[in-house]
């Protein structure tokens, strides 16, 4: 099958600044992808460069088979979410969302109806005759959505579209996303900073970093078998044992990453592997609680279950693990 | 917001801002006052009667007509001149990086800042060392220098607010630079290069020091205003053109001032 993106060995630089640094990925058609990383990682110059906005340095990019280098942003059958919008302030609602039919000959009456079934689907029926400047943030977020998905792109490209809203509006705006992403079957790619964000909603990830990608794949292996102690760090939180404390642990001295949540406090049997330690802090955390444990000069964050007896401050305490959970990555960052 | 009651000034200050305003606009009136008197040789105050007749003897006077159409099409054509050139200078300064940028920016502006009379001498010398006779086209070259600074200027404040992130979703959207230009660009911007447009005409209509370098022999309407002032016949007859020229020139500057005002508002909605 034809990837929906394919970015083989692509590179953007800013003069010095490898913004984008020989990235190779596929993202498959129909798929909801997700580009993670923190500001300045390269995740949105990738995006720019699938719309047509930058044009890669060195590399090939092809969407849906077609080479995409020197093909302008209004020859592409994708369409882009802004992060601020970019709705046209001097426009009405229906005539924004019309815009990319208007441009491309559509009859009046046709692109009408049609601006107003996409109006519809965000679920703003009949806030057509509006302006920009008299919708709040989440209406004018479903107003930049359906002004793209008008145009039934083959990829759409969203850049951290939720960024703007508030927790609320963003855990439905995450649910409605997705649930649209189903019913179009359109590829998506999304470009979030937020991990449990791509953890949430995404088919795969790529974790950026540096303008490179540390590591793409589903949200289960990213974050179960981060490959660089760059993914183990920045999705979810995680605790890195430098590789002297590994090989104590009869394992091969290597970097390693533990998940707060896989360890227990306490003592628990079955060939679990036990530490011996001192609580430093704790905080309660309303559905677990976060236990911060000195484990000879070592500091490991626990996360415990609300329900569970947690040890007062200094005292000594036991952790316990499964080895599996123990998991071995890469030298390099 | 402070309201009203905390910004009622002194009297002293009332009378002395009363006092500016009516040094600034009294003088005018005299000028229209004059446009009506029935002595010619000389500007005696009272004027011992009023007429109308000025104005038949200025419609009759080919001389007027000459410099009146001279003025309007040097206006004309030196604020479309700088509509264009302003208008693509502001759009590659505000909306792109490029080497000089700012070096480019303060070049357009320095014809504003420097004295009318350097930019004239500078343009007559340029002309006679490339040969190039006085005409027409040398007076709207003169012209344009200031024209485009003022076009220039409303224009860069506006694409300025005008996101960037709106040109991107247009072309984004399907629509190539010229639609981009004409569907987007232009309604955010119109407003602004309308202000920046009535104003340029209105600083062309009544140019005098860097006409009187690159006109030759042509009399604008202020050029002309000021032989007449030299050589009077008629005096009253200059008094009718003045008022004129003060309608003339008045009303885009008023035009340009609601515009803008307006554009604020326009312009401020697109967050």
């Amino acid at each position: 099958m034809t990837a929906a993106v394919l970015f083989e060995n692509v590179s953007r630089h800013f003069g010095a600044v490898r913004a984008v640094d020989a990235v190779d990925l596929a993202v498959a058609e129909g798929e909801f992808f997700a580009m993670l990383g923190p500001s300045g990682s390269g995740k949105t110059t990738c995006l720019r460069l699938m719309a047509g906005f930058e044009q890669p340095t060195a590399g090939h990019i092809e969407i849906f088979g077609e080479t995409a280098e020197g093909v302008p942003p209004y020859r592409r059958s994708v369409n882009t979410v802004f992060q601020d919008y970019a709705l046209f302030p001097h426009l009405s609602i229906l005539d924004n969302v019309a815009y990319g039919l208007m441009v491309k000959g559509v009859a009046r009456e046709e692109r009408r109806k049609a601006a107003e079934d996409a109006l519809a689907m965000v679920k703003l029926p009949g806030y057509g005759v509006r302006r920009p400047g008299q919708l709040s943030g989440g209406q004018r977020q479903r107003v930049a959505l359906a002004r793209a998905l008008v145009n039934k792109p083959k990829v759409l490209l969203l850049d951290e579209p939720l960024g703007a809203l508030d927790l609320k509006l963003r855990e439905q705006m995450q649910e409605e996303l997705k649930s649209l992403q189903k019913s179009l079957g359109i590829t998506f790619v999304f470009v979030t900073h937020d991990q449990g964000e791509a953890l949430s909603m995404a088919d795969r990830i790529a974790v950026f970093n540096d303008g490179r990608i540390q590591q793409l794949g589903t949200p289960e292996e990213v974050y179960k078998q981060p490959r660089t102690r760059f993914v183990a760090d920045f999705v979810g939180s995680s605790n890195i044992l430098p590789p002297e404390f590994v090989a104590q642990l009869g394992a091969a001295p290597q970097f390693a990453s533990l998940r707060p949540e896989a360890i227990s406090l306490g003592q628990s049997g079955n060939g679990r592997l036990v530490l011996d330690g001192t609580v430093l802090s704790r905080s309660f955390l309303g559905a677990a609680n976060r236990v911060l444990v000195n484990v000879n000069g070592t500091r490991i964050n626990v996360m415990s279950p609300a329900a569970a007896l947690i040890p007062a401050e200094g005292d000594p305490v036991k952790l316990s693990f499964d080895r599996t959970d123990l998991h071995l990555m890469e030298a390099a960052s | 917001m402070r309201s009203d009651k905390f910004t009622s000034a002194p009297l002293g200050l009332k009378l002395a801002a009363a006092g500016g305003l009516l040094f600034l606009h009294l003088p005018l009136l005299l000028i229209f006052l004059y446009a009506f008197t029935t002595e010619e040789k000389s500007y005696q105050f009272p004027p011992p009667g009023l007429t109308l007749k000025w104005f038949a003897v200025t419609w009759e006077r080919a001389d007027v007509w000459q410099a009146l159409w001279l003025s309007v099409r040097v206006a004309s054509i030196s604020t479309m001149i700088a509509l264009v050139l302003g208008t693509l200078c502001a759009a590659a300064v505000s909306q792109t990086r490029f080497f000089g940028r700012e070096t480019i920016s303060l070049l357009v502006i320095l014809p504003i800042a420097l004295p009318g009379i350097i930019t004239g001498i500078a343009l007559r010398s340029a002309f006679s060392l490339a040969d190039i006779p006085f005409s027409f086209w040398t007076i709207v070259l003169g012209h344009a220098t200031f024209c485009i600074v003022v076009v220039y200027n409303n224009a860069v404040a506006r694409f300025r607010r005008v996101s960037g992130s709106l040109m991107e979703a247009s072309m984004d959207l399907g629509a190539n630079g010229f639609q981009t230009f004409r569907y987007i660009i232009l309604p955010n911007i119109g407003t602004a290069l309308l202000a920046g447009g009535m104003l340029a005409f209105a600083l062309s209509f009544d140019e005098v020091i860097v006409t009187t370098f690159t006109g030759g022999q042509q009399s604008t309407l202020p050029i002309w205003m000021l032989q007449e002032l030299i050589r009077p016949r008629q005096r009253p007859v200059t008094n009718v053109v003045a008022m004129v020229v003060v309608i003339v020139t008045f009303l885009p500057i008023l035009g340009a001032y609601y515009l803008t005002r307006d554009g604020d508002q326009i312009a401020g909605s697109g967050k």
